[in-house]
Order: C-alpha cells, then sequence, then structure tokens
C-alpha cells in the first residue's frame, strides 16, 4: 500500500469546562482520546459511531480547526499541529472541509459563485477572469448549472446546496478531504446523488477523504476502512469487508445489529444485540473500559483495565478483553 | 401483530379520498390529493415519502391541526370507529385530540416545553381528558413514565427536558401521547433526531406498547429500514399522492411504482455488496417537484425512466391482487428484489 497521506497519532482533545466552586480543578470533557489511523492516497477512511463519540471533533483536529488538540497530525510529511499561521494557510489549500447541513453553512447574503470563489479569492489564485472561469468550470463538474451562478443559496434545494459545500471545497483542488456527515440531512433520493458525486470526484480528481457519518449503511457504501469511535476512544478499525463480516468489539456489533434492516422483520429483530441506556457522559471518565456501563459481556475485569487496541488479525484491530 | 382479524372487521381509523388545499398568493395549491387508507386496531401503517410529500400533512389532517388559514381540508371523511372527525366540532375534536388518538412528534428535543417538569407535561392530557385528582394523575404519570422504561421514574417525574438524554426525551413524548389509551397513535419520525442504538429501542418499545394495548400505529418515516421492522402495510407517498399501497412485504420485494423502486434501489444496504469495487447508487434524476407548479399528468413523470405518452394525465389508482395499489399507467414488476426468507 502506498505511504498514508495523513497519519494521526495519539490525538488527544480535551476541552476545559468552568469550575463547579471556587476550589477545586477544572473538569476536563474527553472529546477525543488518544487514537491513531492512518489515511491512506486516494482512499475513503470512514468513522462511525453515536452522537457525542467524538468523531466530528476528530475531523476538525485533523484540520487545526480545534486549539486545544495534543499529539501529531502528519500531512504528506508535514506537523500540521506544529505550523505556523502562514504555512497553515498555504497547506489548507490542500486539505478541506464539508460540513453537514448545507441549510447554516452557506453564507445567505453571498450569491453560489461569490461562495465558490471566495477560497480563491483568500487563497490570491489568479485573475479574477481566470477565477470566474474556474468557479464555473467547477459549478459544471458538481452537476449545476452555470445559470445558476448569480443565485443565492435559499433558492437551491438542499442537495444543490450541498453540491455548492462540495464545490467550494474543492475549488482550492485540495488532496484531502474531511467530509462530516455530508448526506444526513439530505432526502434519500438525493443522498443517492450525493453519495455517487463524491465517489465520482474521487476517481476524477484523485481525491482522499476522511468520512464521518453516523449511518452504517452510508460509511458501507462509501469507505475503504473503517474507524469505529466510543466517546473519545477507538473501538475498532478495519477494512470495510471485516468490519461489516466479522466485528469483533461487542459495541461493533451492536451498532450494526441496531441499523433497521429493509428484509422485513427477519435478521436484525431476531438476533439483536439490545444496548440499555445512552452514551456515559465524556467529562472525566473513569478508568477501565469505556464500553463496559452498557456492554452485554463485561467483567469485573473490564471496570478497572483498559483495553488496548490490539491487531487480531492483519489489519483488524480491536480494544476488547473479550475479543 | 395481525391480531387485527380477531378485534374487529371494522377499521379503527377509516380515510376516504381525503383532499388538503392551502392557499397562496398564486391560488390554491394541493398538498395532499385524494388519499385513502384504513387501519385495524393493534396493525401499524407506514407511511414512507421524501420531504414536502405531504406525510406529516395527512398526520396533522388526521389530528385536526392543519394551519388554517391558509390549509384547509377541501374534501374526503376521517372516520374513527365510524365517527367522521371532519364533521366533529372543535369541543368535540379536543375531547378526541390526545385521548383516542394521539401523536408523538419528530423532535423530542425542541417539541417539550423546557419550562415545565416531564411529570407536569405528561399529566396535563390525563387531567384535561379524565376525571382525577392531581395525586391521582402523578401515580398514573409515574406507571406510564415506568411503562416506557424510563428508569427511577419516582425522580425523574419531577426534572425537566434538559435533564434527560434525547432518547429519555422521546420515551416522554410516547408516555405523553399514551396517557390516555389512544385507540390510534401516529408517530411522526419518532427517530430520526436519535442515533441507530437508541432507534432500537424506541422501536421495540412501540412494539410491545402495540402488543400489550392493541393500538393502531401509523408511523411516518422516510426510512425503508424503519417501515421494514415495524409497519404491517406501507403507503407510499409523492407529492401529496398515494402512489403505491400493499403489505410491507410485498411492497419492498416487489415494488411496482417507478418511485418506489428508485426508492429501494438508491439506498445503500449493508450486506448488499460485498464486492470490493462500489457499485455507483441508483440516481432518481432531479428533485422533487414544486406543488404550486405542477402539471395535470402523473406528478412523477418527468423524473420517470419508464414514462410513456399516457403520462401526461394523472394516472388512477389500479386495485390489483391482495389488496395492492398502485398510481401509475404501466405498473411493472421488477422481480427479483433482494430476497425475504420467511421468518
Amino acid at each position: 500500500m502506498s505511504e498514508p497521506l495523513v497519519s494521526v497519532r495519539d490525538l488527544k482533545v480535551h476541552f476545559q469546562l468552568p469550575k463547579p466552586s471556587m476550589f477545586g480543578r477544572h473538569p476536563m470533557l474527553h472529546a477525543v482520546d488518544g487514537i491513531s489511523f492512518d489515511v491512506h492516497k486516494q482512499r475513503t477512511v470512514g468513522i462511525v459511531g453515536e452522537s457525542g463519540c467524538g468523531k466530528s471533533t476528530t475531523g476538525l483536529a485533523v484540520l487545526k480547526l480545534l486549539d486545544q488538540v495534543k499529539g501529531s497530525v502528519q500531512f504528506d510529511g508535514v506537523d500540521v499541529l506544529g505550523l505556523e499561521p502562514e504555512a497553515l494557510r498555504q497547506l489548507r489549500r490542500r486539505m478541506q472541509i464539508i460540513f453537514q447541513d448545507p441549510y447554516s453553512s452557506l453564507n445567505p447574503r453571498q450569491t453560489a459563485e461569490g461562495i465558490i470563489r471566495d477560497p480563491l479569492n483568500i487563497q490570491k489564485i489568479g485573475s479574477p477572469t481566470e477565477r470566474f472561469e474556474q468557479v464555473r468550470d467547477m459549478f459544471e463538474l458538481v452537476g449545476l448549472q452555470p445559470s445558476q451562478l448569480a443565485l443565492f443559496p435559499h433558492q437551491f434545494s438542499g442537495g444543490q446546496r450541498q453540491r455548492i459545500s462540495i464545490a467550494q471545497a474543492l475549488i482550492l483542488n485540495p488532496d484531502f478531504v474531511v467530509c462530516d456527515e455530508p448526506v444526513s440531512a439530505l432526502d434519500l433520493a438525493i443522498q443517492a446523488q450525493i453519495l455517487n458525486l463524491l465517489c465520482r470526484l474521487q476517481e476524477k480528481l484523485g481525491l482522499t477523504y476522511l468520512f464521518i457519518s453516523h449511518d452504517l449503511s452510508v460509511v458501507h457504501h462509501i469507505c475503504d476502512e473503517v474507524i469505529v469511535m466510543y466517546l473519545g476512544k477507538i473501538v475498532e478499525k478495519t477494512d470495510r469487508s471485516s468490519l461489516f463480516k466479522n466485528p469483533l468489539h461487542p459495541y461493533t456489533r451492536a451498532l450494526l445489529s441496531a441499523v433497521p434492516s429493509r428484509n422485513p422483520k427477519t435478521k436484525s429483530m431476531l438476533n439483536r444485540v439490545p444496548l440499555q441506556g445512552d452514551l456515559p457522559s465524556p467529562v472525566d471518565p473513569e478508568d477501565g473500559c469505556r464500553f463496559c456501563s452498557r456492554c452485554p459481556i463485561a467483567e469485573a475485569r473490564c471496570a478497572k483495565e483498559e483495553p488496548l487496541l490490539r491487531e487480531y488479525a492483519p489489519n483488524h484491530w480491536a480494544a476488547c478483553h473479550n475479543v | 401483530m395481525n391480531q387485527a382479524i380477531e378485534n374487529s372487521i371494522e377499521p379503527v381509523l377509516d380515510v376516504r379520498s381525503l383532499c388538503v388545499d392551502f392557499d397562496t398568493k398564486r391560488g390554491p395549491v394541493r398538498v395532499l390529493d385524494d388519499i385513502s387508507f384504513s387501519l385495524n386496531a393493534g396493525s401499524t401503517l407506514g407511511i414512507v415519502g421524501e420531504s414536502g410529500c405531504g406525510k406529516s400533512m395527512t398526520a396533522l389532517a388526521l389530528m385536526g391541526l392543519v394551519p388554517s388559514p391558509p390549509g384547509r381540508i377541501s374534501s374526503g371523511e376521517i372516520l374513527l370507529h365510524g365517527e367522521n372527525l371532519l364533521e366533529a366540532s372543535k369541543k368535540r375534536m379536543r375531547a378526541l385530540r390526545g385521548d383516542k388518538i394521539s401523536m408523538i412528534f419528530q423532535e423530542p428535543m425542541t417539541s417539550l416545553n423546557p419550562v415545565y417538569t416531564v411529570g407536569n407535561q405528561v399529566a396535563e392530557s390525563i387531567i384535561y381528558h379524565q376525571n382525577v385528582t392531581k395525586e391521582e394523575a402523578r401515580e398514573q404519570v409515574i406507571e406510564l413514565l415506568r411503562s416506557v422504561q424510563i428508569p427511577a421514574p419516582e425522580r425523574r417525574i419531577d426534572e425537566y427536558p434538559h435533564q434527560l438524554s434525547g432518547g429519555m426525551r422521546q420515551r416522554v413524548m410516547i408516555a405523553m401521547a399514551l396517557a390516555c389509551e389512544p385507540l390510534v397513535l401516529i408517530a411522526d419520525e419518532p427517530t430520526t433526531a436519535l442515533d441507530v442504538t437508541v432507534q432500537a429501542q424506541i422501536f421495540e418499545l412501540l412494539l410491545e406498547i402495540q402488543k400489550q394495548r392493541n393500538i393502531a400505529i401509523i408511523l411516518i418515516t422516510h426510512d425503508m429500514g424503519a417501515i421494514a421492522e415495524l409497519a404491517d402495510d406501507v403507503v407510499v407517498m409523492y407529492a401529496g399522492h398515494k402512489i403505491e399501497e400493499g403489505s410491507t412485504i410485498e411492497v419492498i420485494n416487489d415494488p411496482l411504482h417507478p418511485y418506489t423502486q428508485g426508492l429501494l434501489r438508491c439506498m445503500p444496504d449493508i450486506g448488499e455488496d460485498d464486492s470490493e469495487v462500489r457499485q455507483p447508487l441508483f440516481e432518481i434524476v432531479g428533485n422533487v417537484p414544486d406543488l404550486a407548479n405542477r402539471g395535470a399528468g402523473c406528478p412523477f413523470a418527468p423524473r420517470c425512466t419508464a414514462r410513456v405518452d399516457e403520462c401526461s394525465t394523472l394516472p388512477e389508482t389500479q386495485l390489483l391482487k391482495d389488496g395492492r395499489r398502485v398510481k401509475c399507467w404501466r405498473p411493472q414488476s421488477t422481480m427479483p428484489m433482494p430476497e425475504v426468507t420467511a421468518s
């Protein structure tokens, strides 16, 4: 396999919360707690998990869009977290992000053309005519009509708005794109259009994706490798087919069995692994396995000793004492 | 769940040719066009479609909550145990709503009142509809919260919505809807805002409650997976029309309307393709039509790949075998779709 384009080691994002009283220390919210992974060129790595597991924070941290990040992120050999602002701005050409909600992530007072051209203005690329041509070409590439360039976001449908977000992310010709739940706000038929567009663009432009989603069927469709996160930790990490055929961690199994199946009342209702309760609080988590409060196979040991991520089969990693 | 036949032949809820119009500056816009379906006690009907297809409007019409003006129910009948809700007085409707027919709303985060305790909000409809004291109502609420599997209900009853997680809030919403032994429960996207593991918990709760109380459920969703898990029958809607209806297993295994076929094919499904090479998903090209500028023909025709000349006039609903209905000039079976192994 090729060299990794992005290499994340021991990434930690801890947010300081206000002190409950005058004395004592600040409680810490462990949003992401020591995760490591690689993203290889022209591949798609998916991060799945429930809300609050730290998947979006990971996406932001990798791009250094957050301040409180510890650990290391190497992008094509460059240490992203240690970069000076000017060097970081240069590097931003090569790494971009597509946000979840096309209804709120586009400036309502800018035209579609202005939104897509903004990155070119900021990076001072090309003359005004060249910029306009680039924007028009990109507009067509994501499947929009050049006649719509002067329209405002509210004049587009949800799917079209997401196409504008994609165009904005791709206008600088990046290598690496973080897709933060790019289809979860869209209708089914539109979701299929956008997923196909992302796949087509990846092939055409040689893109590398970090694809963040809570929807396992979408991740199954689009990703080459999948990382399952739970409360700031990676619980399982492997390629797509091993994860869906042979999930090792009890959380992955529960997550998979909870996905509603289209085959009426058959597989998932019968051998569902029900998870009770909700995600525990990520504020000052206790020792031991983070999943043990909801785990169907937890033992006494799980509450005391934190399981390490271990390789159980070639490139199939899991963090559980009872694999 | 098909205890319907044992209980009664007559359906609990019978909707006949329901039409809803909204008055706009450009004239009336028809948002529901000739919607009919019926529902038996103890069974679940799924209504599925994309946003703007009229599925939530159907729910509001059943509850007598169509915003008016500008909306109005222009024709049709909604029979709840033979009583036409469209002819009921406002007072009668208030008595029925929340008592005999109740609804779970989409977002538990925003549909609970943040300044009242959950106990207060659940007790509200009990006190309104039943002749009970506050203490008796409180006892009932604790029992209700227990029946929707909220741990430590004695404590939770005095908490405010922000102290509960999303799943807990949705359980409170369900408890509110069940407060008065309803005959019909409308669940409008009950799990859209929730994680899959919590969604699975809520689905199981709904199934259990239905079994215990023999309630008829209308499940409104855009998720075919949810329909497959919960619904006995399904109605597929598009642009205000009912375009297909039938038992869930049949519709999913052998969809007849091109829109239903497209909708099923464009969903990524785990376990479908095992190949390392990604197959592109099926796409329904274009967007949902603007209801105000829709032509006279089949509403799906502009996006349909099987379009013929006849499609410029609105198709009649055809009744096929086993109670299946489809609103298409050329319904075509595309068997085989993914096989269902009988359980």
